[in-house]
């Protein structure tokens, strides 16, 4: 089978200026890579050029096996986002549910079967997919009531309630706590081992990740740079990757912390990336 | 008119429909509050109600200048609040930010426009209280078509945009993301507003429209978070301030204006209280 991601010397050009550059990356089907590095590395950069939302100034990239653009319906994309207002009304599985209809002209017309019968099974798998994160309890409550954990993952269904292959998430973790940005990242472990979704995670900090990883790609400088945790985030490894000495200290609970890294360039000026 | 009630229900809508123009004047109450139910609850969900006030407001100048130019006065309103719905579309699409700013210096400058084409035009159109807040005689049978066509152009759109529309309203970032048109849905719905504002209008004048226009919506959406049933609640509402609006009017001094306004009032009132009371 084809791998979910293949970049081959991939580069990507903003408003004229690289951002990335000679990116060469593979994530394989139900694998779950977290996308690291500092801000302005290119990160979200880099998953809208996987969507197919900006186009390659070089390289090439296959996506689910066809090109970006052709592929993104089979891909569940979440974007960098702040948590919904307070005063947001509308139920946890009304939002997942527009997952699956929400681009869908039109209204559907209840009195005819073939409707009818689809309706019956959308129902079904709305439940099932808010079953598999884990939010049944708090589905019919009014998003903006919910913490930010049970928000994320109502959106995570959101996301998956259409089966796709690949799921690509930009800073979920960025809004919660530690204890639940474990639980998510447990969460996304999880789906990718049964369904078999490739999982492509943005972070800032690997270490509520540790331990539910496949693999990760750091990025830094406009490259990047592939591999196991225990491979990529190492004091030779990031120095290459920097062109600056790094260090990286483990903590004796295993938390990685990387020091020395140089700030990084602002390659789109005041946007937040 | 020596409309007197005589507490019997029966009777008392007997009376009412003897005479067409109150006919007229229910029909078009209830295609106008069948509109704003519905444009109204996307309103509120958008948190749009500013521009919605601003188109109405629009109404204004559109139908004193038409009448200064001796275009039809209904034609004035449908312009007048296109032109605007663009315009706000426009300031929409360059800046969130300063949307509120842009849209009450569009709103001044209208209700300034609209009392200078009045000063200019006062002997045709008489006193400006007719068009800001309301009247319910003199609607003809043409004009009661006329807003039919108006709301099944809009409704039908409505039902076309429906989803689509609650996904971006709801969630833009990722509305956008799977390939939702935001940034058109958001122009095609101002449109509609504007549809809505402008055939509401010329009933319960520009000042007033809000009574059909955001009552009954808020009520609807602090009732109920489900879309389907929210929209229906909404209608519903709508429909219950136009006809006790109009039904009371004919037999009161008071204007239909402050009628329907009273009852979309007491009705949002009573369902916060209600609300209130039923949470825990």
């Amino acid at each position: 089978m084809t791998p979910a991601v293949q970049l081959t010397s991939a580069g990507v050009r903003l408003g004229g200026q690289p951002v990335l550059s000679n990116v060469t990356l593979s994530v394989g089907r139900g694998e779950f890579v977290a996308v690291l590095g500092p801000n302005g590395a290119g990160k979200s950069t880099l998953m809208r050029a996987i969507l197919g939302l900006v186009p390659l100034a070089g390289g090439s990239a296959s996506v689910l096996g066809s090109d970006p653009v052709r592929a993104r319906p089979r891909i569940g994309y979440l974007p960098q986002r702040h948590g919904f207002d307070r005063e947001t009304r509308i139920r946890g599985v009304d939002l997942v549910r527009l997952g699956l209809d929400g681009a869908r002209w039109g209204v559907p017309l209840p009195f005819r079967r073939a409707a009818r019968e689809r309706q019956t099974t959308e129902r079904a798998k709305i439940a099932t997919t808010i079953e598999l994160v884990g939010a049944s309890a708090y589905k019919s409550r009014s998003i903006g009531e919910l913490s930010g954990g049970e928000q994320q993952r109502l959106l995570i269904a959101q996301a998956l309630v259409r089966d796709p292959e690949l799921l690509i998430l930009d800073e979920p973790l960025d809004s919660l706590d530690i204890p639940n940005q474990i639980a998510v990242a447990a969460l996304l472990k999880r789906i990718s081992a049964a369904r078999g979704v490739a999982v492509m995670l943005v972070a800032h900090d690997v270490n509520p990740l540790l331990g539910y990883l496949d693999r990760v790609a750091y990025l830094a400088g406009g490259r990047a740079l592939a591999g196991t945790v225990d491979e990529v985030i190492t004091a030779p490894k990031l120095s290459e990757l920097y062109g600056a000495p790094i260090e990286v200290l483990r903590a004796s609970d295993g938390r990685l912390v990387v020091v020395g890294q140089p700030e990084a360039p602002h390659h789109h000026g005041h946007r937040h990336e | 008119m020596n409309a007197s009630l005589s507490f019997n229900p029966v009777t008392d809508f007997n009376q009412v429909v003897t005479y067409p123009f109150m006919v007229h004047a229910l029909e078009a109450g209830t295609i106008v509050a069948v509109l704003c139910g519905v444009a109204g609850w996307y309103m509120v969900l958008r948190r749009q109600s500013f521009a919605g006030h601003t188109l109405s407001v629009m109404a204004f100048p559109g139908a004193t200048g038409a009448a200064l130019v001796g275009l039809p006065i209904s034609l004035g309103y449908y312009i007048a609040a296109g032109v605007a719905a663009l315009a706000i579309g426009r300031g929409r699409a360059r800046s969130y930010a300063t949307e509120t700013a842009s849209v009450g210096t569009v709103q001044t400058v209208g209700l300034a426009a609209g009392f200078l084409f009045l000063e200019l035009n006062r002997n045709v159109l008489g006193g400006p209280e007719t068009l800001l807040f309301g009247t319910f005689l003199g609607v003809s049978q043409g004009q009661v078509v006329g807003l039919l066509a108006v709301a099944l152009i809009a409704l039908a759109l409505v039902a076309v945009i429906g989803r689509p529309l609650l996904f971006a309203s709801v969630d833009p970032d990722v509305a956008r993301a799977r390939g939702v048109p935001v940034r058109a849905l958001e122009i095609t719905f101002l449109a509609i507003l504007g549809l809505a504002v402008a055939a509401t209008s010329q009933i319960t004048g520009v000042l007033l429209i809000f009574a059909l226009l955001v009552a009954p919506a808020a009520a609807a959406q602090r009732l109920s978070m489900r879309p389907g049933i929210g929209l229906a609640l909404s209608i519903v509402f709508a429909l219950v301030i136009a006809w006790l609006g109009l039904g009371v009017a004919y037999f009161s001094i008071y204007p239909v204006g402050f009628w329907m306004t009273t009852f979309g009032f007491g009705l949002y009132v009573l369902v916060r209280i209600v609300r209130a009371r039923v949470r825990p």
